[in-house]
């Protein structure tokens, strides 16, 4: 992919990894960057829509792209192919962590196997990237780190435990990476976005207002262009996410959210 | 980063103590699929000492200098040692480098592969020219000894190859005798190019010459500037440089026009990056020029040379954006028509350079030579987010220009150079040539660098069957 790796001083182009980016938010995070002209490295599971991404990527938009497989929760190879992807791209100015998982949101079931699941992809299939990209930005003192979040990771759900908690470990690790690099002028930006229509509504007990994913993507990408530190997706979740914390433990418990 | 601040890379970078490690590091990015850059002083403007993502081997721990004769003024230096190193080193026992950049940071092991020129480029030709030999570990495992009478190819290939072929371990120089270590300048003002290109010409016989052009006046001024030549004092002149044992007598002083320290002036130079600014710079320069014409003066050789390091980190002034220089080298008929060209051209654009430098060049026998029978001239923009598009395209039309004159381009200033332009530049025939050194030195492809892949991707586009 020597096209990707060339660069010109005079005509810099951003670059920028996706972990997640088949499907949902993070198809539509590839493809408005894109337009945007940067050049990206997606990274997923399945191959076939990663690869016709790509070809639409690079077919109709400014920027370029190139895919890799990578399954989140394996961790041991993620060193190596952190290196063969940044050799790629010939950089790295922007990463966007996308990955998650949910199961069915049903408080009749405990399975010990979901939970890790849903814990391995959401949370800790970050741990190894987070640690990578933070210490190379933070030597190079610039950077973006984006991590998808959710606004079910504000509070404890009866229906889905697992989720929320992964969500919200997530936020606070961003928030801890935040407070270590932002003074060496790395920015981390923590998303969160209410209902999206994507393949995990499906699994939300009811619909509330969801927006498209190519809407989510705008929105992120502003988020993205200001540098921002806490994004709700759309805004108007920042709203129902305040009342949603102000309500008392000893009320939550009761009610059927 | 590069020095002139405009291209950066994130790259692995290793420090080699010894010809054992830079083996290893080579073994190392073989087995990895990777490649290997070459880093000195980083000193060039470009992204010649930049490989992203890649290895980098910063060579500037190699500073011993190995052998010194002072009877023959011959030195032997590992390739890291740099520029000021070696002038202190030789100037208190009557010798001088031959060839020195403007600044005396680069290494010589930078200054050897870029085959570097300085502004007696007219009397003694570049860098190269001085080497008597060198020795050289290509990546190939093999330690070469060249010289001008041994392994000729690889001696005038490896010259001026950018750290294409292999890496310098040591270099043997011979050096200029000089009898006082100052020169005597004379200062003399050109009211336009033609003026300006004559009066180098006609002084081409003085030790050194340098032109400098106001690029920002238009109409029948264009070209005006201030030409400086200058010639080694002999003992038998009025000795203004008492010798008090120590070379502080040679030194750059640390302060500007006596009272402004040299130090923290970068700071107010900030205040004139814009239009405005270098109008009334160079204007300024220009005139105080023409009221000191025919100005004489002593400066020391190394107050003469390293023009570029009177105000430590002055390119700190074009943060965030940084700089680049446009080097182009124009045979002598064609000069005035190209200069003049190519300064309307930057006016037409509004993208006037805030310095610009003339000098006189020769031919050599060197495999990638910028340098010919004629004049270069060199600009400098300051790069922003808001002219990096107008001046990408700006230095396009500016390469066809030269392209057409018959002119060069110089890698070591360069950040824009095109593929179709390079090949344009070297002809197919030395771009073969190179390929094939390439092919025999460094059969795995492994040496490479920004600067390569950007403007000869050919250069890399083999592979060898072991």
């Amino acid at each position: 992919m020597s096209e990707i790796t060339f660069t010109r001083p005079l005509e810099p182009v951003k670059r920028a990894i996706i972990i997640g980016s088949s499907s949902g938010i993070g198809k539509a995070l590839a493809l408005r960057l894109a337009r945007e002209g940067y050049v990206l490295a997606l990274l997923a599971r399945r191959e076939d829509k990663l690869q016709k991404l790509c070809e639409t990527i690079n077919n109709d938009t400014l920027g370029k792209a190139t895919y890799f497989l990578h399954d989140v929760k394996i961790t041991t190879g993620v060193p190596d192919l952190f290196v063969k992807v940044c050799a790629e791209l010939g950089g790295l100015d922007l990463f966007i962590y996308n990955a998650g998982t949910q199961f069915p949101n049903d408080p009749s079931v405990y399975s010990t196997g979901n939970d890790l699941d849903t814990f391995q992809v959401n949370l800790l299939g970050s741990v190894s990237w987070l640690n990578l990209v933070s210490e190379r930005f933070e030597k190079l003192r610039s950077g973006h780190i984006v991590v998808v979040g959710s606004v079910a990771g504000d509070r404890g759900r009866m229906g889905m435990p697992a989720y929320a908690a992964s969500k919200s470990g997530l936020h606070t690790y961003v928030e801890g990476f935040r407070n270590r690099l932002s003074r060496h002028g790395v920015v981390l930006t923590t998303i969160k976005p209410g209902q999206v229509s994507t393949a995990l509504l499906k699994n939300a007990d009811k619909e509330l207002w969801p927006i498209s994913a190519e809407l989510s993507a705008e929105y992120i990408w502003r988020a993205i262009k200001r540098r921002r530190m806490v994004v709700y997706v759309p805004s108007r979740w920042f709203i129902i996410s305040w009342l949603i914390r102000l309500v008392p433990s000893i009320l939550f418990r009761k009610l059927n959210i | 980063m590069a020095w002139g601040m405009a291209s950066e890379a994130c790259c692995y970078v290793y420090y080699p103590e010894n010809e054992n490690d830079l083996l290893e590091i080579f073994e190392l990015a073989k087995v990895r699929g990777m490649t290997v850059g070459f880093r000195g002083g980083g000193q060039s403007y470009g992204d010649a000492s930049l490989n992203g993502e890649q290895i980098l081997v910063d060579l500037s721990g190699w500073n011993s200098i190995l052998d010194w004769d002072s009877k023959n003024g011959i030195i032997t230096v590992q390739s890291g040692v740099t520029i000021a190193q070696l002038w202190r080193r030789v100037v208190a026992s009557g010798w001088w480098p031959p060839v020195v950049p403007g600044s005396m940071n680069p290494t010589v092991g930078g200054c050897a592969s870029m085959n570097i020129h300085g502004k007696n480029h007219w009397q003694v030709g570049s860098f190269g020219e001085h080497v008597i030999e060198f020795k050289a570990l290509l990546p190939n495992g093999q330690t070469v000894c060249c010289s001008r009478y041994e392994s000729q190819d690889l001696y005038f290939g490896m010259l001026g190859s950018f750290g294409m072929l292999g890496c310098f371990l040591s270099i043997t120089l011979q050096l200029k005798q000089i009898s006082t270590g100052a020169v005597q300048v004379t200062a003399l003002s050109a009211a336009n190019l033609d003026d300006l290109l004559h009066i180098i010409d006609s002084r081409k016989d003085e030790d050194y010459v340098v032109g400098w052009v106001d690029c920002v006046v238009g109409g029948s001024s264009v070209g005006r500037g201030i030409v400086h030549t200058a010639r080694h004092t002999e003992l038998s002149d009025k000795n203004i440089m008492t010798d008090d044992g120590s070379n502080n007598k040679h030194e750059l002083p640390s302060k500007i026009l006596g009272i402004l320290p040299a130090q923290y002036l970068w700071f107010f130079l900030r205040i004139f990056n814009h239009r405005v600014g270098y109008k009334i710079v160079n204007m300024v320069r220009y005139y105080s020029g023409l009221l000191r014409n025919r100005h004489r003066f002593v400066q020391s050789l190394a107050q003469f040379n390293f023009l570029l390091d009177y105000i430590p980190n002055w390119k700190q002034a074009f943060c965030p954006g940084g700089l680049i220089q446009y080097q182009c080298f124009i045979p002598y008929r064609n000069a005035h028509t190209v200069f003049s060209k190519i300064i309307h051209y930057c006016t037409d654009a509004k993208l006037q350079p805030y310095l610009g430098v003339v000098k006189r060049h020769r031919n050599d026998d060197f495999l990638i030579s910028c340098n010919l029978d004629g004049y270069s001239l060199a600009i400098d923009f300051s790069v922003k987010d808001s002219n990096r598009a107008r001046l990408s395209s700006l230095l396009a039309k500016l390469d066809e220009i030269v392209l057409d004159a018959g002119g060069r381009f110089y890698f070591a200033k360069d950040s824009t150079l095109k593929p179709e332009a390079a090949r344009l530049f070297l002809g197919p025939k030395t771009l073969a040539r190179l390929i094939d050194l390439k092919i025999l030195c460094d059969p795995n492809n492994l040496l490479q660098s920004n600067l390569s892949r950007r403007i000869l991707p050919e250069l890399h586009d083999y592979q060898v069957n072991n």
